[in-house]
């Protein structure tokens, strides 16, 4: 039903401009690495040219959470931590949308860590963009379920004691079909990242190292040239038969994908993981319809007259 | 049982003499009622009947009273509406109690004309509930009664060897319920033609040996030659049908839900399970698909209320539901749904609590977490079902105010509504189904939050041709619902959201008034406690008390203009399941004191897990007057089950869990 939904516009669409798109200024703090996400959003929503009306940002709670309201199109600010079923609601009952979804670390590992491994588990169609900040920023420096051990924060003055999640391993056991990892400072290679997420079918996660520039500076670095560090970039397997691709990573390989997640920080970037296992959606519209076939596509009151009529 | 005819001495045949009565047990008592008159054996009439089936869960105890309920339900000439109470406990002790009758039949009875005994401890947990006079029916295979207590009338029966033969012994003792359903609707004078056909689609579809087997056992238990032991036998009176009147459907208060939400045009919603609400998410997980919609089962209940707004928000008016433990969950997302003003249907279907309290056993206890359940002035609306029929009309009635006021709206129903079947009018469905599907017309100019207006949300693929899109926040927010921290705005979208309920308020009718409409004492009450205290106006009423009842469906807001009823009245008391608290009333009473500031409101609760008695209302409520003297419950002999290790030796309210024991 809900796919049969038709927008009903006969003027020419106008071009989907940044302007267009741009809302609120933003509030973050000068530097922090959040600005690099959003600037990289509008440029894939400018470059691929979606309907307009058809964009959908969501978010939970947190300083990246804050991200629909510098977004200009349909858009929902939730809770902390359960943003994930949200959108999977909006996107089981919509396919017609492109549902995005932004959030923090401590908003998807932490308090909405089961409803990751579930939406992922579940394979829902959307992409989901985690601004991996280690910290919590929005409630101002307290340990995040990805700050590193050692972190001094205000909830370990001494420095964190609990070993932290390591995203990339808990997604690939979580089931998410599409899985990649990028750095706010590499905007070219997030705008890639983020053009196959929306491209694949399914649970599309993104895990981005974005800085927060007021409660943990220069946490990125390692991974920042500019800084002095290295961003190692995953080579894929392009299936050419050479000695050279024997070495790449293919990313349908699940066992591999784990061995780069267990690389020491600052690890590599790149997509780790990627299947296309049926999706939620797909499965449930299936079911839909063989049901709806096995009813002889009858109206809706012929369905439940019938149900009423056995209860006679 | 009501006999509205004493049936003089006829011409029936006094097979009591019949030679062929050699395997029944004959033990008759004279009863108050009838006496051991032999020539009293024309079917005396009767409209109304509480037959009790006690036995153990494994006995297909719930599926013999379900085909008698059916039948009723099918029987309209003869059978108006019944209401059953089955026990949810498998593997124990287990009742159905059937409620007949050609007259309205408002709640299940406080006690039972015809009380079916398979084992001793049936017999001896349920025989205090049986009537002075009532008949006993037990099997005579595994039961000896206490024949010297002469109140009840006996009726021995070897049930078990009786259908182990009918069945040629393959089925052991299974098809007991089916034998036992054959000599009721001989003493009864059921309808055997409907039964079998009932019996008949209930195994379609299986193995026919199945069918067969249970339509032998029917027909060996209707041959049984009762008439030699029972020296009365019962028909129901004619049902007169009234004009235009309708088939009756029967289902129980969970299905009601969720056919009254697909009514109205509900086709999305999530949940998790938790009894006793899980039969709703089960009925529309599989339904649901039919009608091009869905409903998921989600990894808890913060993603259940989460999943479902995400529904709501693109333009489904969705549905997710639980018990108390499970509706905390959703509280947060909740507070949500009243800020964002996206509409939401909650249904809690209660239990005792708090915690995991009585999950079996009834109670009221969650009205104050309907209203006050949340952080912040988060108004919101509740609904509370009154019967099961009530239940399919109220869901149509939770999604009217959801989608015409953009608010989450509670349904409450609970374990009694959920387990029970009743018969009812078939809704008139061709006037009734809504399926609107999101508009996504283009807009120009819209806000999403209007101060002036009671905000309607566009679903996200509607084109903005002005170029600027709504944005739905849990934080507060200026009318295009981007964040704001000014005071005024906070005070003013405040407002905003408390007045859209104001204007719900006035659009409610006063409910009509059972009994008399000024008197002295009015009963107030919501939820399931509906039939025990309209029966108790009822019978009240008859002993010359000025008495009436006011029901609540709107229980948040109130409709306006209760207290032009109230004043009426020269006592207001409010009958509620639940604690009467610190300050000593229960919580729909501490709603209307505060609401109304009405001294005279008073309160009377309970907190044993067990729907109210007619009795229990009228010995509360007219404390000292002979007719509201409590007779029941008798205290029966001590219970001793025949299997002690500790899981298995239940208490009668835990068996019993819906309030008749
Ligand atoms: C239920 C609930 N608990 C706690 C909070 C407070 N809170 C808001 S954001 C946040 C953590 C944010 O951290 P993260 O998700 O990493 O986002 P960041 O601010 O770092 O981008 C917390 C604890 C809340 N808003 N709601
Ligand atoms: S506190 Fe940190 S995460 Fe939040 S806006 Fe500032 S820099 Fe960014
Ligand atoms: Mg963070």
């Amino acid at each position: 039903m809900s796919d049969t939904l038709t927008t009903t516009t006969d003027a020419p669409r106008e071009k989907l401009t940044k302007k267009a798109i741009t809302a609120d200024h933003p509030t973050w703090c000068p530097g922090c690495g959040d600005f690099a996400v959003l600037a990289s959003y509008y440029k894939v929503l400018e470059k691929r040219q979606l309907d307009h009306e058809k964009i959908v940002t969501l978010a939970g709670i947190g300083c990246s959470s804050r991200f629909p309201y510098f977004v200009n199109g349909y858009g929902a600010h939730f809770i902390h931590g359960r943003a994930v079923p949200l959108a999977s609601g909006i996107s089981l009952a919509r396919p017609d949308l492109h549902v995005f979804l932004f959030g923090g670390d401590g908003d998807g590992f932490s308090i909405g860590g089961n409803h990751l491994n579930h939406g992922a588990r579940k394979n829902v169609n959307l992409v989901y963009f985690i601004m991996d900040n280690f910290v919590y920023g929005l409630t101002k420096k307290q340990t995040s379920p990805t700050s590193p051990i050692g972190f001094k924060s205000k909830t370990d003055p001494t420095g964190a004691i609990d070993q932290p999640v390591n995203p990339m391993k808990q997604l690939i056991s979580a089931g998410a079909s599409f899985i990649a990892r990028t750095h706010a400072t590499q905007v070219n290679h997030m705008i890639q990242m983020i053009e196959r997420a929306m491209d694949h079918q399914g649970f599309s996660v993104i895990e981005c190292l974005s800085e927060c520039v007021e409660f943990f500076p220069g946490a990125f670095d390692p991974a920042n040239p500019r800084k002095g560090g290295a961003f190692e970039v995953i080579q894929e397997k392009t299936w050419d038969g050479t000695p050279e691709d024997e070495l790449r990573h293919d990313v349908t390989d699940e066992l591999a994908a784990y061995k780069l997640a267990q690389l020491p920080f600052p690890g590599v970037f790149g997509v780790f993981y990627q299947n296309d296992r049926p999706t939620k959606n797909a499965l449930e519209k299936k079911w839909i319809e063989t049901t709806r076939e096995k009813t002889g596509n009858a109206s809706d009151l012929q369905l439940l007259q019938k149900t009423f009529d056995r209860m006679k | 049982m009501n006999e509205t005819s004493t049936t003089p001495a006829t011409d029936a045949p006094n097979s009591a003499e019949d030679p062929t009565a050699k395997r029944g047990s004959l033990a008759t008592a004279p009863s108050a009622s009838s006496g051991p008159d032999r020539a009293d054996l024309r079917p005396e009439n009767i409209n109304d009947a509480v037959i009790r089936l006690a036995g153990n869960s494994q006995d297909g105890i719930q599926s013999a009273g379900a085909f008698l309920a059916r039948l009723a339900g099918r029987s309209a000439q003869e059978v108006m509406t019944y209401m059953t109470i089955p026990a949810t406990i498998s593997g124990g002790p287990s009742i159905f109690q059937v409620r007949m009758g050609t007259g309205e039949v408002l709640s299940a009875g406080d006690e039972a004309d015809f009380l079916v005994a398979f084992y001793q401890h049936s017999y001896q947990d349920h025989i205090g509930f049986l009537k002075d006079g009532g008949v006993l029916l037990y099997d005579s295979d595994n039961v000896t009664p206490d024949l010297g207590d002469k109140r009840f009338v006996y009726v021995g029966v070897p049930i078990t060897g009786l259908t182990v033969e009918a069945l040629g012994g393959t089925a052991k003792d299974k098809g007991k319920n089916i034998f036992i359903l054959g000599l009721i609707a001989k003493i009864f004078h059921l309808d055997v033609e409907k039964l079998t056909i009932l019996i008949k689609e209930k195994f379609a579809g299986k193995d026919v040996s199945i069918a067969n087997t249970a339509i032998m056992a029917f027909t060996a238990g209707y041959a049984y030659p009762v008439g030699n032991v029972l020296t009365k036998q019962y028909k129901f009176e004619p049902h007169v049908p009234k004009e235009g009147e309708r088939a009756q459907i029967t289902m129980d208060g969970n299905q009601a839900l969720a056919y009254g939400l697909i009514a109205a045009g509900v086709r999305y919603g999530s949940g998790y399970p938790i009894t006793p609400w899980s039969s709703v998410m089960e009925i529309l997980r599989s339904e649901l698909p039919k009608y091009g919609g869905m409903f998921v089962q989600a990894e808890d209940e913060l993603g259940a209320v989460s999943m479902a707004l995400g529904f709501s928000f693109s333009g489904y008016l969705a549905v997710t539901g639980s018990a108390g433990p499970g509706i905390s969950l959703k509280t947060e997302a909740i507070g949500w749904a009243s800020m964002s003003e996206i509409p939401l249907i909650i249904i809690n279907v209660q239990r005792g609590g708090p915690s995991t309290g009585l999950p079996t056993n009834v109670e009221q206890s969650d009205l104050f977490q309907a209203i006050y359940g949340g952080h912040g002035d988060s108004p919101r609306v509740v609904l509370a079902a009154a019967t099961v029929e009530d239940c399919f009309y109220i869901a149509i009635e939770a999604a009217r105010i959801a989608r015409k006021y953009s608010t989450p709206v509670f349904i409450l129903s609970d374990t009694s509504l959920a387990t029970r079947i009743e018969a009812f009018d078939e809704p008139h469905l061709k006037d009734l189904m809504l399926d609107p599907k999101p508009d996504l017309s283009p807009r120009t100019g819209f806000k999403p939050y209007a101060v002036d207006q009671i905000t309607q949300h566009v679903p996200p693929g509607s084109p903005m041709l002005d170029g600027k899109y709504p944005l739905v926040t849990g934080l507060e927010h200026d009318e295009m619902g981007h964040p704001t921290g000014s005071p005024k705005m906070h005070m003013a979208m405040t407002a905003k959201r408390r007045n859209k309920l104001r204007k719900l308020a006035e659009e409610i009718p006063v409910p009509e008034i059972y009994g008399d409409a000024e008197g002295d004492v009015l009963l107030v009450g919501w939820g399931s406690t509906y039939g025990p205290v309209h029966d108790a106006v009822k019978l009240a009423r008859e002993h010359g008390e000025k008495v009436g009842a006011l029901h609540l469906r709107h229980v948040h807001p109130f409709p306006n203009g209760l207290e032009k009823v109230f004043a009426r009245f020269k006592r207001i008391v409010v009958v509620e399941m639940n604690d009467q608290g610190l300050y000593g009333f229960g919580q729909l009473a501490t709603v209307l004191r505060a609401r109304f500031c009405e001294p005279k409101i008073e309160s009377t609760t309970k907190t044993d897990g067990l729907t109210f008695r007619v009795k229990e209302i009228l010995e509360r409520v007219f404390e000292g007057r002979s007719f509201a003297a409590r007779k029941i419950p008798r205290e029966g002999p001590a219970i001793v089950h025949a299997d002690p290790s500790s899981e298995n030796v239940k208490t009668l309210q835990e068996v019993v869990p819906q309030g008749v024991g």
